[in-house]
């Protein structure tokens, strides 16, 4: 992390976070916080409650219990708009874009910029100009290199999609944004954009908490783990201060976090 | 993967992307139908077929499915279709003829709605609630109001000699020019405007494109493609209502070999058959296309029977180029 003049402002507080499904006890008690600007990786193994918690945050399914405090203040979220209105955006690996519909389509759909005129904003008329317009500055600030703003998705590599999936969550002014596997379906070089991408918004003060299974990826972008393991905390390490194979034991159980 | 790099530098080979301009597959339907005129101006040279009364008496008799037409590019826009069109035409046309018989022609032409309406409902219902194919549900309700059609009267027609009826619905003419192109004219707009320029619309394809990702992105899935199929279903009541209003009169075969004319029509306008990709102005194109096929065939000496095989052909011609595209 770049040093800061002042102490980094807390994006993401999670308090005793507890979730069952039936008799299933998936979350038993979490807790785990994410500065401003800060990368943090998921880890766990299949089943240790990644999913869930990542769900509990993004409003799929609430918390049964425990607290969510965003930069400071208690938050209620039930739902993935209460999420969103709260700053918190999810990526998705493959469900998050329409391959049919241009960049511009994908980045503003369900939040699309309406003409200025009255009479044609009552018919939901689209501002096209300038949702292209809008679409150029938020792609611009992410560097990313997408060949024209009117190509259809489905024509776009891997890569470029999801970069795609990252401008539309910065663009809604996402303090914080979930990825699930970002690179899972990406090739080596795809994979080295996307991880640019992530360290651009992280400087650009966008924290992002990342779901791998990927120890490389988590120790090539990530400032922190945190390891789920049963439930609960295995683990929350600085990447600097331990390496991939204890990473891999505390993820098995195999070692105990110090 | 030299088609990879090239898209990740930004740089389709120039040749490349000026065809993939010209052979865009919206343009399809134009190019057909001009080499369909021209075939037919050619081997029809010593008939009508080439005048400006012939073109315009064509899109005047295809009103009716052009108006269907529209209304089916909105059930696959959203991933769905609607088999039950045709049976709407007729149960439409005959609730209108039958309710006018006793009371004011608002009313008649509001129940004639209504049986489009419903239908619609009742699809879209089903399909959510019941999770299947809408090609099932339709498949079936097809056969339900096609049979209470011919139930309700009978198999009997019903005149109808309300003349403000007839002259709104198809028979009249403003300075010379038949209602019936004012008919299309509206539908063209209303429909064109609602797919291509409108959060509507916009919102309509996407769930077509992925339902899961227009999901995820807080789109009412399930509202979005019951009002696409009741779109679908109140046009198919209008093309019933114009029907009746042309012929002075509602019968239970009327519409009843529209279906396959109308996916045609939909299918080589460029609208997919699974969803996402959908043109209004190419339905339109595509319905005057199938008009002047039917019209040529007819000049040449054709009868129905080989109007239904050609139907058929251009269906299947039209979902191998449709496929073709969706599977880039």
């Amino acid at each position: 992390m770049t040093p800061r003049f002042h102490v980094p402002d807390t994006a993401l507080e999670i308090r005793e976070v507890h979730k069952s499904f039936g008799g299933v006890h998936a979350l038993r008690g979490v807790n785990f916080s994410i500065t401003q600007g800060e990368v943090v990786g998921l880890l766990g193994d299949n089943g240790a409650g990644k999913s869930t918690l990542v769900r509990c945050i993004s409003g799929v399914h609430p918390a049964d219990q425990g607290q969510i405090l965003i930069k400071g203040k208690e938050v209620n979220i039930h739902s993935p708009h209460d999420a969103r209105s709260h700053g918190i955006e999810t990526v998705f690996q493959d469900l998050a874009v329409i391959p049919n519909f241009d960049v511009v389509r994908n980045l503003f759909l369900n939040r699309e910029i309406l003409s200025s005129n009255p009479l044609l904003r009552l018919l939901g008329w689209l501002d096209h100009k300038e949702m292209k317009k809008q679409s150029e500055i938020a792609l611009r600030r992410l560097n990313s290199r997408i060949p024209s703003i009117d190509e259809e998705i489905r024509n776009l590599s891997g890569g470029q999609r999801q970069a795609v999936s990252i401008a539309r969550a910065v663009n809604w002014g996402a303090d914080l944004v979930i990825m699930d596997e970002p690179t899972a379906a990406l090739g080596v070089e795809q994979s080295a954009q996307v991880n640019k991408l992530i360290k651009l918004i992280s400087s650009q003060g966008v924290s992002v908490l990342l779901i791998s299974h990927n120890i490389q990826h988590v120790m090539e972008v990530c400032n922190r783990a945190v390891v789920l393991r049963h439930g609960r905390i295995a683990a929350n390490v600085a990447i600097e201060e331990i390496t991939p194979d204890d990473l891999v034991g505390l993820i098995t159980g195999a070692k105990q976090a110090a | 993967m030299t088609s990879l790099t090239n898209a990740i530098d930004g740089q389709l080979p120039f040749l490349r992307r000026i065809f993939r301009r010209i052979f865009q597959r919206e343009y399809f339907v134009y190019y057909a139908l001009i080499a369909v005129v021209l075939f037919f101006s050619a081997v029809l040279a010593d008939t009508a077929f080439f005048s400006l009364a012939n073109f315009m008496n064509i899109i005047r008799q295809t009103t009716p499915i052009t108006l269907m037409a529209i209304g089916m590019t909105f059930a696959l826009a959203v991933g769905h279709i609607d088999l039950s069109v045709g049976s709407v035409v007729a149960l439409s046309a005959l609730v209108c003829a039958l309710v006018l018989d006793i009371t004011y022609w608002p009313i008649a032409v509001a129940a004639g709605l209504a049986v489009g309406i419903l239908t619609g409902l009742v699809n879209s219902i089903l399909t959510e609630w019941l999770r299947v194919s809408s090609l099932l549900v339709t498949l079936g309700t097809m056969g339900i109001v096609a049979g209470l059609a011919r139930v309700l009267t009978n198999l009997e027609s019903i005149p109808i000699t309300n003349d403000t009826f007839t002259t709104i619905f198809g028979s009249g003419s403003f300075a010379s020019i038949s209602v019936m192109f004012v008919w299309t004219a509206i539908a063209l707009i209303i429909g064109w405007i609602a797919l291509s320029k409108t959060r509507f619309g916009a919102h309509l394809l996407a769930v077509g494109g992925n339902p899961s990702a227009a999901r995820a992105f807080g789109i009412n899935v399930i509202k979005v493609r019951m009002t696409a199929m009741i779109i679908a279903g109140t046009t198919a009541s209008i093309a019933g209502l114009l029907y009746a209003g042309r012929l002075h009169g509602a019968r239970y075969s009327l519409g009843e070999a529209d279906l396959l004319t109308v996916i045609a029509a939909v299918a080589i306008g460029g609208t997919s058959l699974f969803g996402g990709r959908a043109s209004v102005t190419g339905a339109v194109v595509g319905s005057w296309l199938m008009g002047i096929i039917n019209n040529g065939l007819i000049l040449w000496g054709f009868s129905t029977n080989e109007q239904i095989i050609a139907r058929g052909l251009i269906l299947i011609v039209a979902v191998a180029i449709g496929v073709k595209e969706d599977r880039k």
